[in-house]
């Protein structure tokens, strides 16, 4: 049995590609046979993230235009061999793939994997089609913003329209801001959206540190975002884990940020 | 005074997290609603001309929104009646 998931938000710059990248690791760790999918041709990342730009020789593009089969475009992980990714040409834009193709090129490879993930492109335009088509559900990615919320909101209903299941991830959450009050809480959050949560991921330096070296940090034991996208992928994989509670600043924390650092 | 202690100790009269959820809530039923203000306008004025045959309205008072209830939305009108037509009354 597989499952194709669809990694989507409305506004750009929420943590999509960060997400797919994380997940497709997480689930790589549990053994599973996992493909991602970039589909934000012309604005690439996930190789980046991944630390596999440079093994990239023939992409979704590539595979549209029958050049090659999917299986030459694909790029298999160093460490995890059973994790694949598809990248998309960094030179073509959205137009050079339709929803169709982009259906054909997923049900083709369905039987070959246990999970395949598509990081979708920002937007509701026809990259936005292109990416959810061939999903069997969605997860929506948002951050505890007025502005991230209103699109995820427009995004659900888009996806809502075509009968996708859908699954909320809230990015970059800050504890501390949230205890303050300067920042929209879980329950807000669920008010307005009223999608089931599967992950709350806060704001973690080390998600720019991996990046940075190409390693997500969903396999970085010290990072709390790791451990909340660890539970991200237990969650996927059908297991009921609770949601922890976050680590606000104690009052010694605070006094040391107001002095010296 | 008070203001200024509230300044110097973080504190202000409203949580902009409680701001954002309202903010939210407002732009979001209007969003999926998908009904412009223009609209919203062209409503009002054919309920004021419906009504009108029938009752005196006071259409400064007159307020047409949309409210939403957990998960629907409804079309709230707040009509002030001034007096009944004469004819319309009851014989």
């Amino acid at each position: 049995m597989s499952e194709v998931i669809v990694i989507t938000s409305g506004k750009g710059g929420v943590g999509k590609t960060t997400t797919t990248a994380n997940l497709g690791v997480g689930l790589a760790i549990r053994g599973k046979k996992v493909a991602l999918i970039d589909t934000d041709t012309g604005l690439r990342n996930l190789d980046l993230l991944l630390g596999l730009e440079r093994r990239i020789v023939y992409t979704l593009v590539d595979v549209v235009q029958k050049r090659v089969g999917y299986g030459q475009a694909l790029v298999r992980h160093k460490k995890y061999t059973d994790l694949f990714l598809l990248p998309t040409s960094q030179v073509a834009d959205k137009t050079a793939i339709d929803p169709q193709e982009m259906l054909t090129i997923v049900q083709a490879m369905r039987n070959e994997f246990d999970y395949i993930l598509i990081d979708c492109p920002a937007g509701i335009e026809q990259g936005f089609q292109t990416a959810v088509i061939g999903a069997d559900w969605a997860i929506v990615v948002t951050m505890p913003e007025i502005a991230a919320v209103r699109d995820a909101d427009k995004i659900i209903g888009k996806l809502q329209s075509e009968n996708k299941n859908i699954k909320l991830v809230v990015n970059r959450i800050r504890p501390q801001m949230v205890k303050d009050g300067t920042m929209l809480d879980m329950t807000s959050i669920d008010d307005i959206l009223s999608v089931d949560c599967i992950g709350q991921i806060p704001d973690d330096e080390k998600v720019v540190d991996s990046a940075n070296r190409g390693i997500p940090v969903v396999e970085w034991k010290n990072s709390a975002a790791g451990s909340a996208y660890r539970d991200v992928v237990s969650r996927v994989l059908g297991e009921d884990v609770p949601f922890k509670p976050f680590e606000t600043e104690g009052f010694f924390t605070r006094l040391k940020h107001v002095f010296g650092h | 005074m008070l203001e200024a202690l509230k300044k110097i100790f973080g504190g202000s009269s409203a949580k902009s997290s409680d701001l954002a959820h309202q903010r939210l809530k407002f732009v979001l039923l209007n969003d999926r609603t998908n009904i412009s203000p223009e609209i919203m306008e062209n409503i009002k004025n054919d309920i004021i001309q419906v009504i009108s045959k029938y009752m005196e309205i006071n259409q400064n008072a007159m307020e047409v929104s949309l409210e939403n209830d957990s998960d629907s939305v409804a079309l709230v009108a707040s009509i002030p009646v001034s007096s009944v037509k004469q004819k319309n009354r009851r014989r």
